[in-house]
């Protein structure tokens, strides 16, 4: 177990290497920083110096590896637009962004459960039909059409939630939260419900799939023909071997919250790294998208070995006990 | 004598299906005493498992019991629906299944699904659960079964596992057991110690099993009365001996005739010509007759033979026609 612990942790590094070498490059191939930071009326003395001070002059894997021990500091430089660190923009951002995704992942995740086991359980009932034909909406529309929707409804017809912004926050020793007002934690509404849908609406499927699969178990019936409570078959012996797979992709759908979250933040102006992003992006702000780029691949790499390593707790299968070893 | 366990009086099962209903077991009646092993034979099909499932209310649907009744221990539970029926099963009725390897929960240790098993049935505590599923395992041969209590199913080997199946079937104590092909998965070396343990817990239990097999050598070890099913229909019904070396039946006879037995070394096994027909072309009369050498017009336009007192539902039984 512990040399398959080694070997993901040491994959994952892998991963964040080449995300780094990517992110590194934007610097060399998108734009000329120095055309960035200096102004029209520049010498090539001025641009001389500068390129030393950043160290640009210096070979390429040099610069890289530089890159990345400033990286692993948290340091990503300064952002051509602000002026100011990187880091400072995505600490002050970075909890609107992380307050959104977990609601929604919670939302998704919680919702997503109940109603894939409800319909796999109730598989002929009406209500779990007309679940899942409703699920076909949330798969199939595109998010900013959800938001925007969301925001008609609630907002400018019913008047009921604000369809912009991330109302008051409440600063606790540097992050900012939205959960302690009134207005922070409606302003939350839609958007967690547009950024969780699509993920909700897939998990429901896939844990509808998975667990109708596993009903039709063998180790179901026996469970049956052992005269089991029907709340134990459903839960105890069928939900936790349709967790198996699913986890997976709750794991990956985690990460593709935070990554959609650009969308529904533009959606909503919710003024998080999503929305920071998109604003880099028209200004062609390396650093930060850089930064960006760097913070979402190891939320992505983290997830995926926290899901990994759960694996070990349900599935004994994957355990190896002290005596063996793989 | 006493009355049996399970009495099933013309037992009848419908599968309604989109191009009319069929009936994969029709009219099927027999009694299994306490600490009897009725073996279930017959052909693939022939509704064996179907007449099983029926006894312990776990059919799938659409099938369902159309006509008969169902007895156990004097009580009728055909028309037991919902949590009556569930708490029967487990604590009255066991079931095994034919493949240990998925038959229990990858993901719970074998002592937590035996004393979930008891809990759910015995009114005692989870210590007294606990000491009892060591005392399960111990009975049904597993080395070390205190140890064992916290392994997973991936941890024991396909003949353990269906030792720890017999304990789990068995841990209730109830007074019939339904033995669904429980070797046909097995490893051939395991197959006897997997049936003759079956036979001996049964026989100090007193517990009736229903014992359905493909394999006439388990049939002669373990039961000590023989049904024989052919599409639906019991064909023939009586003590291992005499079905195995005297079959009234014609259909038991090519069965037998067909059936490599160690004590008969004979090189060249007979065959029944043709196969079961389907269950949507039921031939009229006796169902056997495009098939049975003895077929006559009586066989082929009369309403299907009973069984009489030959324990054959033949109307021209064999007599002394011993198998070759
Ligand atoms: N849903 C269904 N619709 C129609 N026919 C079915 C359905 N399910 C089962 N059958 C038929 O019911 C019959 C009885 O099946 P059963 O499983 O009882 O046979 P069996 O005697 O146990 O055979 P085997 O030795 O292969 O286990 C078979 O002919 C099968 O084709
Ligand atoms: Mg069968």
């Amino acid at each position: 177990m512990l040399a398959y612990i080694i070997r993901r942790v040491a994959q994952s590094a892998l991963v964040l290497l080449i995300v780094g070498l990517v992110a590194f490059s934007m610097f060399t191939f998108v734009g000329d920083p120095i055309d960035n930071m200096l102004g029209q009326e520049r010498t090539q003395e001025d641009i001389d110096r500068l390129r030393g001070q950043l160290g640009l002059d210096q070979p390429f894997p040099v610069q890289y590896y530089k890159f990345l021990e400033n990286a692993v500091q948290g340091n990503f430089g300064v952002s051509y637009r602000q002026g100011r660190p990187v880091s400072d923009i995505l600490l002050e951002r970075a909890p609107a962004t992380l307050e959104l995704a977990a609601v929604s992942g919670l939302l998704a995740i919680g919702f997503g459960i109940a109603l894939g086991v409800f319909t796999a359980i109730r598989r002929n009932g009406v209500l779990a039909n007309f679940i899942m034909s409703a699920s076909l909406i949330g798969v199939s529309l595109p998010t900013f059409l959800i938001g925007i929707l969301l925001i008609y409804l609630f907002s400018v017809e019913l008047g009921w939630l604000p369809s912009f912004g991330r109302g008051d926050t409440v600063d606790l020793g540097g992050w900012s939260t939205g959960f302690l007002t009134e207005s922070g934690r409606k302003a939350l509404i839609l958007p967690a419900i547009t950024l969780g849908l699509y993920q909700m609406t897939l998990i429901m499927r896939l844990v509808r799939s998975e667990m109708l699969e596993v009903l039709r178990q063998d180790y179901i019936r026996f469970a049956q023909a052992r005269g089991l409570r029907e709340r134990a078959v459903n839960f105890r012996h069928a939900l936790k071997n349709t967790m198996v797979p699913v986890i997976t992709v709750i794991g990956l759908q985690l990460g593709a919250i935070i990554a959609f979250a650009i969308i529904t933040e533009t959606v909503f102006q919710w003024p998080g790294v999503g929305l920071l992003f998109i604003n880099a992006i028209q200004f062609v702000d390396i650093p930060v998208m850089a930064a960006y780029l760097m913070l979402i691949s190891v939320m992505f790499v983290g997830i995926n070995l926290i899901v990994d390593l759960l694996y070990f707790t349900i599935d004994p299968r994957l355990r190896v006990d002290g005596k063996g070893g793989h | 004598m006493t009355d049996p366990v399970l009495s099933i009086r013309n037992l009848t099962v419908d599968i309604p299906g989109r191009y009319g209903t069929v009936r994969p077991v029709d009219g099927v009646s027999y009694d299994i005493a306490a600490g009897e092993i009725l073996g279930v034979v017959g052909e693939s099909g022939a509704g064996k498992s179907m007449a099983g499932n029926a006894v312990i209310g776990l059919l799938n649907r659409p099938a369902f019991i159309s006509g008969g009744e169902i007895w156990l221990n004097g009580q009728r539970i055909d028309q037991l629906r919902g949590d009556t029926m569930r708490r029967l099963r487990g604590k009255q009725i066991g079931m095994v299944f034919q493949d240990p390897l998925t038959s229990l929960n990858p993901l719970l240790q074998v002592g937590e699904q035996l004393t979930e098993t008891m809990l759910t049935h015995l009114d005692i505590s989870k210590a007294e659960a606990e000491k009892r599923a060591v005392a399960a395992l111990d009975e049904v041969g597993i080395p070390g079964a205190a140890e064992r209590l916290n392994s997973y199913p991936h941890e024991f080997s396909g003949g353990m596992r269906q030792r720890v199946v017999i304990a789990l079937a068995l841990c209730a104590e109830p007074s019939l057991v339904i033995a669904d092909e429980p070797t046909t998965a097995l490893d051939v070396s395991v197959q006897a110690q997997i049936i003759s343990l079956l036979r001996k817990l049964c026989r100090e239990r007193g517990t009736a099993v229903m014992l359905i097999t493909h394999d006439m050598g388990v049939i002669a070890e373990a039961a000590d009365r023989v049904a024989v099913m052919y599409a639906g229909r019991l064909a023939e019904l009586g003590p291992v001996r005499d079905v195995i070396t005297d079959p009234s039946h014609p259909y038991t006879h090519g069965l037998m005739a067909s059936t490599p037995l160690a004590s008969r070394g004979k090189a060249r096994l007979h065959q029944i010509p043709g196969a079961m027909p389907r269950l949507d072309a039921i031939p009229e009369g006796c169902a056997f007759n495009p098939r049975c050498p003895h077929a006559r017009d009586k066989c082929r336009h009369d309403p299907r033979p009973e069984m009489g007192a030959s324990n054959a539902a033949c109307w021209f039984p064999l007599v002394g026609a011993e198998v070759l």
